[in-house]
């Protein structure tokens, strides 16, 4: 799905991840400050920290949404924190739904 | 507007316990404009309750639908033909849309999923606060268009308490004192003579002491 | 005489009246009611009983009333509109009057979020200077809001609060006004802490003539410490405490500190005394009743005179 600002990212989009069998979400959105329409980015991070909330209220674990910021030449960054959200979701394991989903172990 | 908010999602789930099958219904109304009841927050309420329940190993089947308004029969009635294929309702409009899908559909349980607070004002971006107690007999034109029934905490009518102080009520400084407010606006409007005048008890037979109320439009009937 | 009550003589005759208040206890026992009657007995013309204030449940005011009268003190009534409506209230005033209370003080009560209840229903059907209206019209009137005859109207001298200090201030005269229209009797107020505002305010007051049409019972509080006066500055809403007032009490050893409050309060009275317009002195002391006749005797307000 293609967005043209984290500030589209609502909450909605996030969960649906959640229950299409993610174990983590990154949103990444430019620096704050330099957001093309002002304000998208800040509000992403709002939105994500209400997932994180409702995340961790479910028992899916609100460490699984993380909201990250670069700009657009910073690929370095992004392979960064790409790799660091991938180690930092590797350590909480599973979703509990990909969990159950999978069964109870053989 | 009538200003609600979400219910702690906990108590959502624990009201659904008992269901597998369930639709989630909001309202295009007022709770659309507070953010607590329209169809960004079905959508919300729907995954997280689908989530949490498949996280639990009961998977729960969820409905999603928002009504134009719940408080008006039309659009309530659009539920019936499928009503029946689900378990249990819950609603995120406010309490009165809550009861008039309860009243029409007679056998399908309806759970709050939010909290009915007031009939309020935006401040400003998910700030809202109360303006008006529906009591039924409207006084705005004596005290200045600022509500002493709604905006002092002890509904005087012949305020403020010696509580108020430095603009704000004794039981809170974030909240403003209503007769300081009325004051305020009685001087600016140049009508303190307003002020020194006694008001006679007030009639709460309008309000709701005097019951559930109604009304009854016969020109539009 | 509207009521006949020991206190409405007293102003009647021209005397300076002398006040005093007593909070009922947090139980059923009536022994600390007893004890602090001895304290006040022949001390005062007539002494308030507190209605559930600051919004903790303590013994019904009424009660409180018939413990001070079975000890030889004149009880004043103090009623709220937090707690009950005017049904309650209307048969409360009958019952009281009934049982030989005859002086009323009409208050709104403070908010039940500060006492242990905050979880109550606020019920404030109507307010104080509706209460005061009520209570005359019953009494003068012999009449129900109804218009129903009243067998046997209830007799109460009637009065209600000021707080001189509270804001705004630019009407708190005018809402005097209204109160003295609504019929008030007397007034007591607040504490007063800051004189020279009290002073600028019955300067207003007499302006308009207000003294002469209600009796004004001047409120003072003794300050046990300056701690105390530092805790009321702080939390209590609409007290008015001069910088310079805590800082005369801080400026002596703290085991000297409640004797000095004392010696301030007699100070405070003796000003009050001075000022035209003040009939009389409601003399606090919060849960330091047995300092009421230290203070009344060098305050030069003993004997009481029987009228």
């Amino acid at each position: 799905m293609l967005v043209p600002c984290t500030g589209r990212v609502e909450e909605i989009l996030v969960l649906k991840a959640f229950e299409s069998g993610a174990d983590g979400v990154m949103v990444v959105g430019c620096m704050e400050g330099d957001c093309h329409y002002l304000v998208g980015n800040i509000q992403a991070r709002r939105r994500v920290a209400r997932v994180a909330d409702i995340l961790e209220k479910i028992g899916i674990g609100g460490q699984r949404v993380r909201m990250y910021n670069l700009s657009a030449g910073e690929g370095v960054n992004f392979a960064a924190f790409a790799n660091e959200m991938t180690e930092h979701v590797r350590g909480l394991g599973p979703s509990p739904i990909n969990v159950v989903r999978k069964g109870p172990k053989k | 507007m009538i200003v609600g908010n979400a219910k702690p999602i906990e108590e959502v789930l624990s009201m659904i316990e008992p269901f597998d099958k369930l639709i989630v219904a909001g309202c295009n109304g007022c709770v659309t404009v507070c953010r607590a009841g329209g169809e960004k927050e079905v959508q919300i309420l729907a995954s997280a309750l689908r989530l949490a329940r498949e996280a639990q190993g009961r998977p729960v089947e969820i409905r999603e639908v928002t009504l134009e308004r719940q408080c008006d029969p039309e659009y309530v009635e659009l539920m019936r033909p499928y009503v029946g294929d689900y378990q249990a309702v819950v609603s995120i409009a406010c309490g009165a849309g809550v009861q008039f899908l309860a009243e029409h559909f007679s056998k399908t349980p309806l759970l709050p999923g939010i909290n009915t607070g007031f009939i309020g004002v935006t401040e400003k971006q998910g700030e809202w606060s109360e303006r008006c107690q529906a009591c039924g007999d409207c006084v705005l034109h004596l005290t200045g268009g600022i509500c002493p029934v709604t905006r002092c905490s002890k509904s005087l009518f012949h305020g403020p308490c010696g509580g108020s102080v430095e603009g704000h009520c004794e039981i809170d400084k974030e909240v403003p004192c209503g007769w300081q407010l009325i004051i305020d606006r009685l001087k600016a409007l140049g009508r303190l003579d307003l002020y020194e005048k006694l008001r006679p008890m007030k009639s709460w037979k309008t309000s709701r002491d005097g019951g559930p109320r109604r009304i009854v439009r016969e020109d539009l009937i | 005489m509207k009521a006949g009550s020991n206190l409405e003589k007293v102003l009647a005759a021209g005397h300076f009246a002398v006040t005093a208040e007593c909070g009922p206890p947090r139980g059923a026992d009536p022994e600390p009611m007893r004890k602090k009657s001895v304290h006040v007995k022949d001390n005062v013309d007539a002494c308030n009983v507190t209605d559930n204030q600051t919004s903790v449940v303590r013994m019904s005011s009424i009660a409180g009333c018939l413990h001070l009268q079975a000890a030889g003190v004149e009880p004043l009534m103090q009623m709220v509109t937090r707690d009950r409506n005017r049904i309650a209230l209307q048969s409360d005033l009958l019952g009281a009057s009934s049982l030989g209370i005859h002086n009323l003080l009409c208050l709104s009560g403070d908010h039940q979020a500060f006492g242990d209840d905050s979880q109550a229903k606020n019920v404030h059907d109507i307010d104080s200077i509706q209460l005061l209206q009520l209570a005359k019209m019953l009494r003068d009137d012999g009449k129900f809001p109804s218009g129903k005859e009243v067998k046997g109207p209830p007799k109460f001298f009637i009065g209600c609060a000021a707080n001189p200090f509270a804001d705004p201030y630019e009407i708190r005269v005018s809402r005097l006004a209204l109160k003295v229209a609504a019929g008030a009797d007397f007034i007591q107020t607040q504490c007063i802490y800051n004189l020279e505002k009290f002073e600028r305010y019955m300067q207003d007051v007499r302006n308009r003539g207000l003294h002469e049409q209600t009796a004004i019972l001047a409120g003072v509080t003794p300050l046990k410490s300056a701690g105390m006066a530092k805790f009321m500055k702080k939390n209590v809403a609409g007290m008015d405490i001069p910088d310079e007032v805590i800082k005369r009490i801080a400026a002596v050893p703290k085991e000297e500190q409640a004797q000095k409050g004392i010696d301030m309060a007699v100070e405070a009275i003796l000003r009050l005394r001075q000022v035209e317009g003040v009939r009389g002195v409601h003399i606090m002391a919060i849960e330091w009743e047995r300092k009421v006749p230290e203070i009344a005797k060098k305050s030069g307000l003993l004997p009481r005179p029987q009228v």
